[in-house]
């Protein structure tokens, strides 16, 4: 259901196959090249060893540099193997955590999130460090010092319920997007409901941001109560079917659709999509 | 009156007085307040888009003549609303937009809508020969936008095909095929929602 590769065309408009993106980013003449082939090959699902072991090899990648001292390509690398699903790659992302490049850390977290393997815990749960008071902004950039939204959110999907701890001060972090992250995460570790009303309050924040995260969240946790509340709150109609889409299908697993059928729970969902339409 | 909420849409000074003026004047239900709701269709301020689509929606088949001229302008995100808000009200003589919007618009939330809006359409309106030919083109195009690449087309897809196979006039010919692209979608689709909707709509039509 996926667009075929032979769609797509490269930056310069010219189409690209998995041999010669794979071929790009092996190169090193064109760091634009080899930038676009990295994100290609996630973006087509291109798991094929020597996609896999380019991308690796590009996450040590330090001829591509950006401007504020980053790593374009490492940043595109790390990203494309979250979608790969290889787990082989899970040792050579919990590297990049130490990467002094904050994007390379936030795409790393992020890609094994979605590679889902728990070994990840104990090096993700470092970027805790220090706590809440440690959580404090870089002076003159957009971000925190770590990225603890992908952080946290990570550590909830992995399953960390030793990071509990941890991870319950940031509910009172001073970034509401961080605040969100810890209550998403501490829904899945601990499944008590407290946390997932606390996003549906969230629905009612007079900031349209703020709202789209917190709808991404309860799609992202499942969290079936808070289906009339996402339909109902201020936003694009796109966003709030994919946030019901994952909450519907988060319910759908649970009760083994479709060899059983439908629930009430599920007609309800479904009646409520419809309406977005 | 309405003339003062008009001036009111026209004088609007920022993006949310805007969004307030369109509500007033939506809310009016007033024939003379098409025009004004379709030019805030164009203003690329999605708040007074949407306050507009209700508007010229609750008015039904009175704004379709002016919302399908809109939709023959240049102006793509305003035929996108335009599409919308005929697709909200199920008039037939939007049914050849419909049609091919749903087929090829390469916006999938436009594709969405149309795809909905075929299985809105108000059928007795036509007479019963239009309504069968029509409910052809309908079945075919919603069968193949089963295939759409985007999970949330198939979804509408699949609504439609429910709401169509409710108002059939040949359905001792069609049921069947409707019933068959379901059951498909039901054991072939990738996505588990889309899987979940066509077995609603199997439920309600096998009973």
């Amino acid at each position: 259901m996926t667009d075929s590769p032979q769609q797509l065309v490269d930056a310069n408009g010219e189409s690209l196959t998995v041999d010669q993106a794979i071929a790009n980013l092996c190169q090193t003449a064109d760091t634009g090249l080899r930038y676009y082939a990295a994100w290609w090959l996630g973006r087509f699902r291109v798991a094929e060893p020597a996609a896999i072991a380019a991308l690796v090899d590009a996450l040590g990648d330090e001829s591509d540099r950006a401007p504020d001292g980053g790593y374009p390509l490492r940043r595109n690398a790390a990203r494309a193997l979250g979608k790969l699903g290889d787990r082989t790659v899970v040792p050579a992302l919990i590297q990049c955590l130490d990467c002094d490049d904050y994007y390379v850390r936030e795409s790393a977290a992020q890609a094994l999130e979605a590679l889902g393997d728990p070994q990840a815990i104990p090096a993700l749960k470092k970027l805790l460090a220090g706590g809440v008071a440690a959580a404090i902004a870089v002076p003159d950039k957009p971000h925190l010092v770590q990225p603890y939204n992908a952080v946290i959110e990570a550590l909830g999907t992995l399953g960390a319920t030793d990071a509990v701890a941890e991870i319950i001060p940031f509910l009172e972090h001073e970034v509401a997007q961080v605040q969100n992250a810890a209550t998403r995460a501490l829904y899945q570790l601990t499944g008590e409901a407290a946390y997932g009303d606390r996003l549906v309050e969230r629905l009612q924040a007079p900031n349209l941001q703020l709202r789209r995260s917190a709808m991404m969240d309860l799609g992202a946790i499942g969290y079936l109560p808070a289906a009339e509340a996402i339909a109902a709150t201020p936003a694009e109609n796109s966003l709030k079917l994919i946030a019901l889409q994952g909450v519907i299908e988060t319910h759908l697993r649970q009760t083994n659709f479709p060899q059983a059928g439908l629930t009430d729970d599920a007609r309800r969902v479904l009646a409520l999509m419809d309406e977005l339409l | 009156m309405v003339a003062d909420l008009i001036q009111a849409v026209e004088a609007a000074d920022s993006k949310g007085a805007m969004v307030v003026a369109v509500n007033h004047l939506a809310a009016t239900r007033d024939v003379a307040a098409i025009p004004t709701l379709i030019t805030v269709l164009g203003y690329n301020n999605p708040g007074a888009a949407v306050a507009a689509v209700n508007g010229l929606a609750a008015l039904g088949s009175a704004a379709v003549p002016a919302l399908l001229e809109q939709i023959d302008g240049y102006n793509y995100g305003a035929r996108a609303w335009a599409i919308r808000a005929v697709a909200l009200i199920g008039d037939p003589r939007a049914l050849p937009v419909l049609l091919d919007t749903a087929k090829g618009d390469f916006a999938l939330s436009v594709r969405r809508a149309a795809a909905r809006g075929l299985g809105n359409i108000v059928w007795s309106l036509l007479p019963p020969d239009q309504a069968a030919t029509g409910q052809q083109e309908v079945l075919a195009v919603l069968t193949t936008a089963t295939q759409d690449p985007e999970w949330v087309v198939r979804y509408a897809a699949v609504a439609g095909l429910h709401s169509l196979a409710t108002t059939l006039v040949d359905s001792a010919q069609q049921t069947p095929l409707i019933l068959a692209c379901l059951q498909q979608t039901l054991q072939q689709d990738a996505t588990p929602v889309v899987q979940a909707r066509a077995r609603l709509a199997l439920d309600a039509l096998m009973g």
